[in-house]
């Protein structure tokens, strides 16, 4: 091995940004960014959704040609127009959704993912030279495995070996660690930190997770709003300026205070549920769950582990194939009566693909609840315009929706100001049960505040509140009660007081 | 920057609301004007006038009494075909059934008359009978496709088409065999229903009732999908489905009511070619009227309204056809090349959505 290391030693590229800008229409996305990663660095690449982190990125993989500015390769200036012109200068990119065949192997995903592929391809030799590359890596995953079978942080593993494979050594990591469990993500970061540490690769790591900074990077640039706002190497800053570099001088709201004795009657029951995904297999399994009013459950888990699909069965999206879900004992379905009967309201994750209709006004998908009931209907069945935009010309005010006009499409909006305008759809009412799904999912701080501080109003005012979350941190955070689901099952539940990270991570892993 | 923007742009376009509108309308135009220029080139290719071509549709369309009442009078089936794609579309189904639906639903009005005139009912009764028998044939059949979809995902569109086949080849089956007339030696028929049981012209017009009816019901269907609860409903989960049935809305249902009332259109326009126009059923039913009914709609925008104005301008292109193969030695086809060029160049310009920063509402998306 340590031969093996040698052999690449000290191939690490460098990579300089000088006053990058992208201009798209009337937006800039990226305004005049210069950031130096140093060969073998881990660089830190913060900033919230809608930063220009990924535009930034998008400009130095040849995605995007930015309006001015010069990229520098090892000091040289390289004009990288196209994605093939960023692998030809050995850059790569590892994109936070996989990009693997599954029913291939990892032999022959590996060799697919290069772009010099002859007609007719002489798999022994290129199996007898992949065994010998996977000799030369700190980390190996079975050659003939099929991809389908790799647990995420092997496929994350795998996608990383890949850029590797294909001699890329500046490595762009997209948020990696969203689709792996903590453990599986600190060893990946581990792994790529040596390797960088050893001056292999070159590291640029997309995040907004702060632990991720400080545990692995060792410099870090903050963007805000399109520009450079600060950074530096990690261990001259603080996880507070890093935040305060992020969020701006943008005011926001503090978690409201969660009340002790909440009294209300409302109790969720979810009785052995089963549902399957969309390919008729089994995602769900006889899952039960309380949920009392005044409590929020939280269920965490690795992305794909059957939480999508519980939300979407409790939402009428996905029918249940056995079990049921009762409200204060009664039986419950997901149809439009039993929503008002038992007051069940939802926050969907991504609210303008989930919750609204884009070419819709804002007032008409404000009127989603509403529509069919007096004031708003005559009749029973005639709609009253004038109703429908006097009730979302006081909620805009209200909930502080910035819109030009309650007739504008909601497509118009920004990601903040639709959530809003979901929330305040959902919220305005008396809510006895709320469903929540990736609530914070792509919004800015100041909006996941201020939708934390919502949840935990409707929380003390006697709400049962189900929070499913990708985010452990969230989790963690607005629960009183937290559970587990591992392959489709609840696998353990714990009082928030009690919860402690590992053994949450180890139960998401489904070993524990 | 917003003020910079919105100063050289027309007042009306100030309001968001006018905005959307006026796009909704420059693109389907931007599409007709551009299909027309090729059109033109396609013309003068064959060495022919293009100017005269566009003069004569607009001579044979609507020059005189006599070519505006057939224009009118061809337009009545593509009002009814295109309300009958437009109600699908704005759920978000794209249903090709139309034709089907008109030929089946023409059948069984054709059907359903032979014992009525045979027994000596009364005109007006036979004629509502063989018209809800009609709407209702066209309505099951739509239907189908409606509950494949709904409740077994098959893909509407293709469904649809090809129970339009089952729906031409069941009235072949019928017409040539257990119900075919002796008497039609070269054109296998129903027994005619006879001129005294046929639908009449609007007094004072030789345009037949069917016309009438299109119009009624465009001006009815608007109204209830953009004025009621059923229509709001329809439109939310045309938009976006899955927020439909986040809100509990009866998702199957409403796509079903859709699916009725737009087989209901098109069984309604093969009453009225049965009973005004050709007086039985036979393949003169399979005349395309309900595929030239998805390229109205389309230009409409499925807007019913829409399909009202759009409708009769093919009707034109229609009626002038004699006119121009006459008077320009240019075949029949030549206005099925047009139809086809505008519907591809529609298609394409439908990406043209969003794209006109003159009709985009001032962004704040930074903000």
């Amino acid at each position: 091995m340590t031969l093996a290391v040698a052999k690449t030693a000290a191939r690490a590229i460098g990579l300089e940004c000088r006053g990058m800008t992208k201009i798209f229409g009337s937006l800039v996305a990226l305004d005049d960014v210069s950031i130096t990663v140093k060969p073998g660095a881990f660089h830190a690449l913060l900033g919230e959704n809608g930063a220009g982190k990924s535009t930034l990125v998008k400009c130095i993989m040849g995605f995007y040609q930015p309006t001015r500015g010069q990229l520098l390769v090892n000091g040289a200036e390289a004009r990288i127009d196209t994605p093939a012109a960023a692998r030809d200068a050995g850059i790569g990119m590892v994109y936070q959704h996989f990009t693997l065949v599954p029913c291939l192997t990892v032999a022959e995903n590996m060799v697919i993912s290069r772009g010099d592929l002859p007609a007719v391809i002489d798999w022994k030799a290129e199996k007898a030279a992949l065994a010998a590359f996977m000799e030369r890596m700190p980390f190996r995953v079975p050659l003939e495995a099929p991809v389908a079978n790799l647990a995420a942080g092997e496929k994350q593993k795998l996608e990383i070996l890949k850029q590797l494979y294909l001699d890329q050594r500046f490595l762009i990591l997209d948020e990696p660690t969203s689709v792996l469990t903590p453990a599986e993500a600190d060893e990946i970061l581990g792994l790529v930190r040596d390797m960088a540490a050893r001056g292999d690769i070159t590291v640029l790591m997309i995040t907004h997770k702060f632990r991720e900074v400080t545990a692995f990077a060792d410099s870090v640039s903050v963007l805000r709003r399109g520009l450079y706002v600060g950074g530096g190497a990690v261990s001259d800053m603080t996880t507070d300026q890093m935040s305060r570099l992020m969020i701006g001088e943008t005011k926001v709201r503090k978690s409201a205070a969660r009340l002790a004795d909440v009294v209300s009657d409302t109790k969720v029951e979810l009785n052995a549920l089963y549902v399957d995904d969309s390919d008729g297999m089994p995602a769900v399994e006889a899952l039960d769950l309380k949920i009392a009013g005044g409590e929020i459950v939280g269920i965490a888990g690795v992305s794909g582990n059957g939480q999508s699909e519980l939300v979407e069965a409790i939402s009428g999206q996905r029918p249940l194939k056995d079990g049921r879900i009762f409200i204060n004992g009664r039986p419950f379905d997901a149809t439009r009566k039993d929503y008002d009967t038992f007051k069940v309201f939802g926050l969907p994750e991504e609210p303008l693909k989930n919750a609204t209709v884009r070419r819709m006004s804002v007032a008409e998908n404000i009127a989603f609840r509403s529509f069919d009931k007096p004031p708003m209907a005559g009749l029973g069945w005639w709609l009253r315009p004038s109703e429908m935009r006097r009730k979302a010309t006081d909620l805009i005010a209200s909930y502080r929706v910035k819109t030009p006009s309650p007739d504008t499409p909601i497509e118009n909006l920004s990601g903040g100001n639709v959530q809003r305008a979901v929330l305040a759809r959902e919220l305005s009412g008396d809510v006895r049960v709320l469903v929540v799904a990736n609530p914070c999912f792509g919004l800015d701080f100041a909006s996941v505040a201020e939708i934390r501080a919502q949840i935990i109003d409707q929380r003390n005012k006697g709400a049962a509140v189900l929070l499913v979350s990708e985010d452990l941190d969230e989790v963690l955070e607005l629960s009183d009660r937290i559970a587990v689901m591992s392959g489709g099952r609840i696998t353990y539940v714990v009082p928030a007081a009690e919860a402690d990270r590992n053994t949450i991570g180890k139960h998401m892993a489904g070993h524990a | 920057m917003e003020q910079a923007q919105s100063a050289p742009m027309p007042r009306l376009l100030a309001n968001p609301r006018w905005k959307a509108v006026a796009e909704t309308v420059a693109i389907p135009v931007i599409a007709l004007v551009t299909a027309a220029i090729v059109f033109s080139g396609f013309l003068l290719f064959l060495g022919k006038n293009p100017l005269q071509f566009f003069a004569l549709v607009w001579q044979g369309g609507f020059g005189s009494a006599f070519s505006l009442q057939n224009t009118l009078q061809r337009a009545a089936p593509l009002i009814l075909t295109g309300l009958a794609f437009a109600i699908p579309a704005i759920i978000g189904l794209t249903m090709i059934g139309a034709e089907g639906a008109l030929v089946l639903g023409g059948f069984a009005a054709a059907a359903l008359a032979v014992p009525l005139v045979a027994a000596g009912s009364p005109p007006m009764l036979m004629l509502v009978l063989t018209a809800g028998m009609a709407m209702c044939t066209g309505a099951a059949l739509i239907m189908i496709v409606g509950w494949l979809r709904h409740g077994r995902q098959v893909n509407e569109t293709i469904a649809s088409l090809l129970l339009t086949y089952i729906a031409i080849a069941t009235m072949n089956f019928f017409v040539e065999g257990l119900l075919r007339d002796p008497a039609s030696a070269n054109k296998p028929s129903t027994v005619p229903i006879g001129k005294d049981y046929m639908i009449g012209p609007i007094p004072g017009t030789e345009v037949h009732w069917g016309f009438a009816a299109g119009l009624v019901l465009a001006v009815l269907l608007w109204l209830l999908m953009s004025r009621t609860t059923f229509g709001f409903a329809a439109r939310v989960t045309g938009g976006n489905p899955r927020a439909a049935q986040a809100q509990g809305l009866p998702v199957g249902m409403l796509i079903l009511a859709c699916s009725a009332i737009s087989g209901a259109c098109a069984g309604l326009a093969g009453f009225y070619e049965v009973t005004a126009i050709h007086g039985q059923a036979n393949a003169s039913l399979v005349a395309g009227f309900g595929f030239t009914g998805i390229l109205v709609s389309f230009l409409a925008r499925h807007n019913p309204l829409a399909i009202v104005i759009v409708a009769i301008l093919f009707g034109a292109i229609e009626a002038s056809g004699g006119l121009i193969q006459r008077r320009m030695d240019l075949p029949d086809a030549t206005a099925a090349v047009l139809q086809g060029l505008i519907f591809v160049i529609l298609l394409a310009s439908e990406t043209l959505q969003g794209r006109i920063a003159l009709f985009q509402p001032a962004s704040d998306k930074r903000a």
